[in-house]
């Protein structure tokens, strides 16, 4: 579906006072900058670009098409073409560790403030997009479009704070916080604060409530299953897993191993450094783990459910019509058909017509072998092999028990990037795959 | 002036607030010390740990988002009825007809906002190590409290009864069906035959314990709305006062040692 001139009259009001919000965010920050920082340079350079979105603005209010301030069409098609669940998870990788890499870059408040407007031009731009601006603007959608800005602007916040303290720390300095510790009374300084934060967020709120209606779909039927079926936004990233994993594990374990992690955390980091102010050289470890964890597998898989899965969870580029007839090849197969019939050239070891019990349990167990090898090794032989090698510090400070357990929680949040490379690599759909027992790993 | 004076000294207004103003230090020390709302507080903090660049005010956040939940639901739980029959339609009077409907539109986006703010209060404490030792129980006790949060959105989500929600509900709950050993397509539940006879069917399994029934139906909507209304607000309730009192007597708001 190509944009057309009744979907750009429609949003143009929205455009319009999008560009302008940013335009007087510029401005302000301009002048804070002339006035305050002493940065005429840079005031102007701000000044120069809230003068551009107010441009921006008023061609957006026009709601022709043409003037309309959009993405090319060839670029769109081009993101469309080239979007997929491998370049997906490889881009927001990549992204994430040159974020964390050259973070000292990053965290200055010029370029994080020149990636702010980047972001939000980049989204004012798409929303001229009718494909885009329809699942952007789902009423549901739009928290997870909030989060995505919050969590970039706390990361940021956080992630400063923590640089600043790595370098002190490095020249033998205490923390920041470790600086202002001087004791305040609680009324009023702290009393107040609840109370300002508690009238912003009541007005923050009413304003959304009334702007944004709530949805109300057609009323409930049983019969008329929507294309696509999605569960609630938060759950989306357990959704996508389900690509990868089959329901007992994507659904049932791996969520039960999130939260069981989760709360395990605090008595397997044993590294007492890091303890209440932000740092991040002083806790590598635990900080990549969670980060990879949240910000990866957690945040990113819930944006790509919500986003870019469209109807039968198929993928679909961002500027792309949701079609319902769009086919995609699914040629996946089972690692025992791969081990037996195309290695070996045999068939699948199949046990005769009315066997004993034993002989079906043997026969299936010899058609898993190759599979349940490959996860014994990975499950059992893998802990105890890094826990002399890479992890030889983490189990001698651990012990037994608690090694273990972070070892295989660790592997566990692994099989799932290992899945999808072993998907996307080699068509593989199960290790393991007992539909007797309706276990397929 | 001489109005709020005479206020001030009434026996009324005396009996509530047994100290004159807090405007100078020792009321500024004696209101925090009794004030029953107040009392969770410290009476002095370390300036840095109120700080919003350290503590992001993410935790005061979600719980004064649970109290607009609160008070919000209560309001609508008077226009709104769990029944086929009603659900819907009262959803759409509150959209249509009622005043102040624009209780559900806080109600929805005040749940999605806590969602989020719990998410972020948990980005803090871990980015911070707040975890960290004596902290380790608190920090259970608010995964707890996540997945609760969590809960309570996903029975909420069921309650309009429009295709949104019963699809949502149907492809969450599916899953349960899969659980192992104790959902009736999970693998191992055959280990629960007795004597020939299957115990977990689609009539008996984690999915029917969930749904009070083998699909999305009546039943399900009056057990969710129990949840969603009774049963997990008091647990949050329990679990809250339970990570507020740990955070004053694990030392107060984490700072460096």
């Amino acid at each position: 579906m190509h944009s057309n001139g009744l979907f750009l009259k429609d949003v143009a009001g929205f455009l319009g006072s999008y560009y302008t919000a940013l335009a007087v965010m510029n401005a302000v920050a301009a002048y804070l900058l002339w006035k305050r920082k002493k940065e005429p340079g840079q005031a102007l350079v701000w000044t120069v670009f809230a003068g551009v979105m107010m441009v921006l603005a008023s061609l957006a209010l026009s709601g022709s098409p043409g003037l309309v301030p959009a993405l090319p069409a060839w670029l769109r098609g081009l993101v469309n073409r080239l979007s997929g669940p491998v370049l997906y998870t490889l881009g927001t990788t990549a992204l994430l560790t040159i974020l964390f890499v050259f973070r000292r870059f990053f965290v200055r408040p010029m370029v994080a403030w020149t990636i702010l407007n980047g972001m939000l031009l980049l989204m004012g731009l798409s929303m001229a997009d009718e494909n885009f601006a329809s699942i952007v603007m789902k009423p549901d959608n739009v928290p997870i479009v909030g989060l995505v800005f919050l969590l970039a602007f706390f990361t940021w916040v956080a992630t400063k704070q923590a640089v600043v303290n790595d370098d002190r720390i490095a020249q033998g300095l205490p923390p920041m916080e470790k600086v202002n510790d001087e004791k305040v009374l609680v009324w009023p300084d702290l009393v107040y604060t609840e109370l300002i934060c508690m009238i912003a967020v009541s007005a923050f709120l009413l304003a959304w409530a009334i702007f944004l209606p709530a949805p109300l779909e057609e009323p409930a039927s049983s019969v008329k299953t929507p294309n696509p079926s999605k569960a609630p936004w938060y759950f989306l990233g357990l959704q996508e897993m389900l690509v990868y994993f089959d329901p007992w594990y994507a659904g049932v374990v791996l969520p039960s191993l999130v939260i069981f992690g989760l709360m395990a955390m605090p008595y397997l980091d044993f590294n007492k450094k890091g303890n209440g102010y932000y740092s991040i050289a002083e806790r590598k470890f635990s900080y990549l783990t969670f980060q990879f964890g949240f910000l990866e597998l957690w945040i990113t898989l819930i944006i790509l459910g919500t986003f870019l899965r469209g109807p039968n969870w198929n993928f679909f580029g961002p500027f792309e019509y949701w079609s319902p007839y769009k086919v995609e090849v699914l040629n996946n197969v089972d690692l025992p058909q791969m081990f037996w019939v195309n290695l070996l050239d045999r068939p699948l070891p199949r046990a005769p017509q009315g066997a004993s019990a034993l002989t079906q349990v043997g026969t299936i167990l010899l058609r898993e072998a190759p599979g349940l090898i490959l996860l014994g090794a990975y499950l059992l032989v893998l802990p105890p092999l890094l826990a002399v090698t890479v992890f030889r510090g983490f189990f001698a400070r651990m012990g037994f028990i608690r090694y273990m357990i972070m070892a295989n929680l660790m592997l566990l949040m692994l099989s799932l990037p290992l899945k999808m490379v072993l998907r996307w690599t080699m068509n593989l759909k199960y290790l393991v795959s007992i539909p007797e027992f309706s276990l397929n790993f | 002036m001489a109005i709020g004076e005479t206020i001030r000294n009434s026996q009324i207004w005396k009996s509530i607030f047994r100290h004159p103003m807090p405007l100078d230090r020792r009321n500024r020390i004696v209101v925090m010390l009794t004030n029953f709302f107040l009392h969770l507080h410290p009476v002095s903090i370390k300036k840095q740990g109120i700080a919003l660049s350290f503590t992001w005010c993410m935790g005061g956040v979600t719980f004064f988002l649970f109290l607009v939940e609160t008070v919000t639901g209560v309001l609508l739980m008077f226009y709104y009825r769990p029944t086929l029959e009603w659900a819907y339609n009262d959803i759409l009077a509150l959209r249509d007809v009622t005043s102040l409907g624009i209780l559900r539109e806080l109600h929805r986006w005040g749940a999605h906002a806590m969602v989020i703010t719990t998410w972020l209060h948990m980005y803090r404490v871990f980015l911070t190590g707040s975890y960290k030792p004596p902290r380790e129980f608190n920090w259970v006790v608010g995964v707890i409290l996540l997945l609760l949060t969590l809960l309570l959105s996903f029975t909420g989500y069921l309650l309009p009864w429009d295709q949104l929600a019963i699809w949502a509900i149907t492809v969450g709950s599916n899953m349960a069906r899969a659980t192992p050993i104790l959902g009736y397509e999970g693998p191992g539940q055959q280990l629960l035959t007795v004597g020939g006879i299957d115990m977990i069917t689609d009539g008996s399994d984690a999915r029917f314990g969930l749904l009070g029934a083998r699909f999305v139906g009546e039943e399900t909507l009056n057990r969710f709305y129990v949840l969603h209304c009774i049963a997990i607000p008091l647990a949050v309730a329990l679990l809250l006062a339970i990570h507020f009192w740990r955070v004053r007597k694990d030392g107060g708001i984490s700072g460096p040692l």
